[in-house]
């Protein structure tokens, strides 16, 4: 897998939706002003839109590779700045939803393997059918109707109470709260593939002779499993979780809007209703980077967990 | 939810045999009749719909079971039951249409990156790698909202960006193909390419195609749903996705406007992932795990 050539296709993608998109950017930046036509040639030549499309693009890619994104009209900020602002609170959301999954999915899943065809099986395979077909922005809602307006115990907005002040453990605390419903939603549906490639690879792997050698040294079942087993299960979480993230980002700007969560997917979400268009493309991009990033962290922590997987 | 990649070797058995092992598979059945089912509701929404799904009244956000409201009405007095009745139709056309543009261009792309291998290949390679970087998701919300929504619109944007997976399975069963000695005979009797791909390797590889169209219908009413849901479906129909967009602003109101479309949304993708694991076994059925 090679990062530079797949940043430079996002790069083209982005350029070309620019490109293709209906509007003219100097019309829009004039807006309602009559301009002389002097002006808007010279506007024109300035933003290099006069230039050919080649041009443009090595233009564009220069402006990028300098962290150069745009400006936000709606929040008068550059946009590089407002998007880096909100990727700490996505990452604090995914990676809290993604380790309740990878938690939640093997304990299901070695679980279901040990006891395989019993309820609790049964039951594992009909949360991950659950998981696949529930969209995560409905479960959201839901969670927020049963848990926040009927039983009153958890919030359902924001990331930390807006009337009080507090600091240190108390603040901890106030985010943790604001968390549970969101980092819970998010993790539905990734619990359940874990939850399933588990069982799977934990079937496979007891059935190894290196499972027989062991059961036949007389360890112990719950050391077989632990040791053994287990290791081998390793490798579907990491290939879920890695391989996904592209997904559990598109979830989390799901999520995020229905708890008002005060990320990259909200700042999504306003900017399509504020028509902020160099907003929508700079996520695109900076969330794209961030999922090459992530695949090759993958694949190195995956030729670590597998010898036989070399580079 | 994967379709299994391994090579179906041509054999007699024919539709039939299909058919018959399809229906031993439980969640196949459930699924085909889940199917079924919304399609019946699609094509019968203008006669079971209680009122038109977009007329506005004065009895606001009334719970389920208020009178002629079985499930209650919404911030504008619409009938809960008549827009997921409706819903139907647009989760139904938009989730075939795309699965098929997708499948189409999957299996055509497949099929010659497979047969020719070269750069055909390689170019399908890195495309690939290229949708697998950017999140799906938030590329339709883009070109959604720079180009405007629309039925046709949201039609092919899912549809183009859901190709690749068509493509790789049909490219790796090609290629298991293209060397199979049948082919060969093919070769020597004078066929040309093309019909060699249409004629000969194709209809090898229509089980694991069929596998996937019905997964991609089950993703493309999710992400059509994703997308009404940020306020970008048809402005002009009642769909499930904006249904619940609309919920959240009244949610501690109006529990009912986020729960029946939301319903509605999980029963259409769960009847066709049932579906599509239940075309899967029968495809393999020496899987049988």
């Amino acid at each position: 897998m090679q990062a530079v050539p797949l940043l430079l296709g996002v790069i083209v993608v982005n350029f070309l939706l620019i490109s293709l998109a209906p509007g003219d950017p100097v019309a829009t930046l004039l807006g309602e002003y009559p301009a002389p036509p002097e002006y808007v040639a010279q506007l024109r030549r300035e933003f290099g839109l006069d230039r050919p499309a080649p041009m443009r693009l090595a233009l564009y890619a220069w402006n990028v590779a300098r962290g150069e994104l745009g400006f936000s009209f709606a929040y008068r900020l550059p946009v590089a700045a407002l998007v880096a602002g909100r990727l700490g609170n996505t990452f604090l959301l995914m990676v809290t939803a993604l380790s309740l999954a990878a938690l939640v999915g093997v304990g299901l899943g070695v679980t279901a393997a040990r006891r395989r065809g019993s309820g609790l099986d049964t039951a594992a395979t009909g949360i991950s059918l659950a998981g696949y077909s529930i969209p995560d922005f409905w479960l959201s809602q839901l969670l927020v109707l049963l848990f926040a307006v009927f039983l009153g115990w958890l919030p359902a907005q924001g990331i930390r109470s807006v009337r009080e002040e507090y600091t240190g453990l108390a603040a901890f605390l106030d985010t943790a709260r604001h968390l549970i419903l969101p980092a819970a939603a998010l993790s539905f549906r990734y619990t359940a593939l874990i939850s399933r490639l588990t069982r799977a690879s934990m079937l496979e792997a007891m059935s190894q002779d290196f499972i027989l050698a062991a059961r036949a040294r007389g360890l112990p079942e719950r050391l077989v499993l632990l040791q053994h087993g287990l290791r081998n299960a390793a490798l579907p979480v990491v290939t879920v979780i890695g391989y996904n993230f592209a997904f559990v980002l598109a979830g989390s700007a799901l999520v995020e809007t229905v708890f008002g969560w005060p990320g990259v997917g909200r700042l999504l979400y306003d900017a399509i209703l504020q028509r902020d268009t160099p907003v929508l493309l700079g996520v695109l991009l900076m969330v794209s980077a961030t999922v090459v990033v992530v695949n090759l962290l993958t694949d190195l922590l995956y030729a670590a967990l597998d010898p036989r997987v070399r580079y | 939810m994967v379709a299994d990649e391994s090579v179906e070797t041509p054999s007699a058995s024919g539709g039939r045999e299909f058919w018959r092992r399809f229906r031993r598979s439980r969640a196949g059945v459930v699924g085909l009749s889940l199917v079924v089912l919304l399609i019946v509701v699609a094509l019968a929404a203008p006669l079971l719909a209680p009122r038109d799904p977009q007329t506005t009244s004065m009895t606001t956000l009334k719970p389920p079971g208020t009178h002629g409201h079985p499930l209650g009405t919404d911030n504008l007095g619409r009938d809960i039951l008549s827009g997921v009745l409706w819903g139907t139709r647009v989760s139904l056309t938009v989730g075939v249409c795309a699965a098929a543009t997708a499948v189409l261009l999957g299996v055509f792309i497949g099929s010659m990156a497979g047969f020719y291998g070269g750069w055909a290949d390689a170019v399908l390679g890195r495309v690939t790698e290229l949708f697998q970087v950017i999140p799906r998701f938030v590329l339709a919300l883009l070109v959604v909202a720079l180009f405007g929504s629309g039925l046709w619109k949201l039609i092919a944007v899912i549809g183009i960006l859901s190709w690749p997976q068509a493509a790789r399975v049909v490219r790796g069963q090609v290629m298991a193909l293209r060397g199979a000695a049948y082919v060969d005979a093919a070769r020597v009797l004078g066929l040309r390419n093309a019909r060699i791909i249409f004629s000969e390797i194709l209809p090898n590889v229509l089980a694991p195609v069929v596998v996937i169209g019905s997964l991609d219908v089950a993703g493309s009413i999710l992400l059509e749903a994703s997308l009404g849901f940020f306020g970008l479906g048809d402005p002009n129909l009642v769909s499930w996705g904006m249904m619940l967009n609309n919920a959240q602003a009244h949610l501690r109101q109006a529990w009912w406007m986020s729960v029946f479309p939301g319903l509605g949304i999980s029963l259409a993708v769960l009847g066709f992932n049932l579906m599509g694991d239940g075309l899967n076994d029968a495809a393999n059925p020496r899987l049988g795990v």
